[in-house]
């Protein structure tokens, strides 16, 4: 997003400044000239709200992108991922190569929250959508959406979805105090060494101290059913 | 709640334009609602077509006193009133009292030419305020048969302590009854926080096995579930 931004804002200064020079000019030949033609915005608003009851949702990453994905259910996560998923740090996978557009909450999601981003191409219509964002109280659960295609959105239109949580698969959910960054714990995100069976799954859902795990900084709040959040995607250019 | 009232004028207004402008979809649909759970019972549904300015609670907001009298209690009269205030369609309680688990129940209903979307409500019992919901699903126009998968929801109104103390009625805490009797008595209740007071997914009861006391009158072997909770199937003819 910054990258197109700052493109953005090169092009428009560069119009503005020819604009302002064929004012200047006395020439009206000049005035005529046919300009390049501008960069055609494609945006869309995307609308997230949290639907756990009290799973905060890390600053939530919105990529656009023609190939790759974030994750793929039974494949391991990649270290973007996984940062993301441990710490919900998404700065990797929004560098990540394959991401052409893209933008971030500023800020965690809480519990029954509702944000609305946008996010900005140029001249693409066919672009496909992910999302990703974690479930802060847990060890490293996230949700999103994976490759959403939106050829078929017109100006206008809209789509929506529930996502599901999936186990980044990179640490194992013990659940243990010091090990989840959230606010019930406060503990480490983003770990190098994988402990787990590393590839990403579905989430089992936390057991919690409350159902008998006793060393878990988690409580019958912070469990969770599917669906995580509520989705809904509209172009608005 | 979100139903407003329209002034006639409005209504007129809208009417014509509909007769005038654009073919609108009076529609004759069997409904069916089965309840999906192994434990849960589900208080008398109320299912209604309605308008877009229409709706029975809509997620990531705050339950309207219609719907927590329903989510709490299991009475619907609230949302029906509001509803035919709504001039909505409407088909009440069509199993003549609880849907037991696994349990069908059938009904009827002929919608008005604007009441295009199809909304569903009924308590989850044994819970504190939970309830299994549609929130306005567009009734297709072309004749077939249709499903949907409902999940469980969480008012958002009252702390889920898991106490059957006979409590349903709105700001009373505790859950009426557990129709199934599989509960236990004595418990000092799993919590007396509300997390997100915003309508969200129900995270799931937790229960105990301590059918005199301990932290639940639950049954966690009995009376947890996974969403969806219930499948409705819609026959447009």
């Amino acid at each position: 997003m910054k990258n197109f931004k700052s493109k953005y804002l090169a092009a428009f200064i560069i119009t503005s400044s020819l604009a302002l020079a064929g004012c200047s000019d006395d020439d009206e030949k000049e005035m005529v000239e046919m300009p390049d033609p501008e960069p055609v915005n494609v945006s869309y608003e995307v609308t997230i709200t949290n639907l756990t009851n009290a799973q905060p949702l890390s600053p939530v990453a919105i990529v656009l992108h023609d190939t790759g994905t974030l994750w793929a259910i039974g494949e391991p996560a990649s270290t973007a991922l996984e940062t993301m998923a441990e710490g919900g740090d998404n700065s990797e996978l929004l560098a990540l190569d394959i991401v052409k557009a893209s933008v971030s909450g500023s800020s965690p999601l809480g519990s029954g929250a509702t944000e609305m981003l946008t996010v900005t191409i140029e001249d693409q219509t066919d672009a496909m959508l992910s999302l990703a964002t974690m479930l802060v109280n847990t060890n490293d659960g996230f949700t999103g959406l994976s490759n959403i295609d939106l050829s078929g959105l017109s100006v206008g239109d809209t789509w929506s979805a529930y996502t599901s949580v999936y186990d980044a698969g990179t640490e194992s959910n013990s659940e243990a105090q010091g090990t989840i960054p959230g606010p019930a714990d406060e503990g480490t995100g983003f770990e190098m060494a994988r402990d787990d069976v590393d590839f990403v799954s579905m989430h089992s859902g936390v057991v919690s101290k409350d159902d008998g795990l006793t060393t878990s900084v988690l409580t019958q709040a912070h469990r969770f059913d599917n669906p995580a959040t509520y989705i809904m995607i509209k172009r608005t250019e | 709640m979100k139903i407003k009232t329209k002034n006639t004028i409005t209504t007129l207004a809208i009417l014509s334009g509909a007769l005038l402008c654009q073919s609108t979809f009076a529609a004759e649909i069997d409904v069916k609602i089965t309840n999906l759970t192994q434990g849960i019972y589900f208080t008398p549904v109320i299912i209604a077509a309605h308008t877009s300015d229409a709706s029975i609670y809509t997620l990531g907001s705050a339950a309207s006193d219609e719907l927590q009298m329903m989510a709490e209690g299991g009475d619907i009269s609230g949302l029906s009133t509001a509803l035919t205030t709504a001039s909505a369609d409407i088909l009440e309680n069509p199993a003549g009292g609880l849907l037991a688990p696994g349990m069908s129940t059938e009904g009827m209903l002929s919608t008005a030419d604007t009441n295009m979307y199809l909304s569903l409500g009924s308590m989850l019992l044994p819970t504190n305020d939970g309830f299994v919901g549609l929130d306005s699903w567009m009734i297709p126009t072309e004749a077939g048969t249709y499903t949907v998968y409902l999940n469980g929801y969480d008012a958002g109104t009252e702390a889920n302590d898991e106490i059957i103390n006979g409590g349903g009625m709105p700001g009373a805490a505790g859950i009426p009854v557990d129709p199934g009797a599989a509960n236990g008595t004595g418990a000092m209740g799993v919590t007396d926080m509300e997390n997100n007071e915003m309508v969200h997914v129900h995270r799931g009861v937790i229960g105990d096995t301590d059918v005199a006391g301990g932290y639940s009158d639950l049954d966690s072997t009995v009376h947890r579930w996974l969403n969806p909770v219930a499948m409705l199937t819609v026959t447009v003819k």
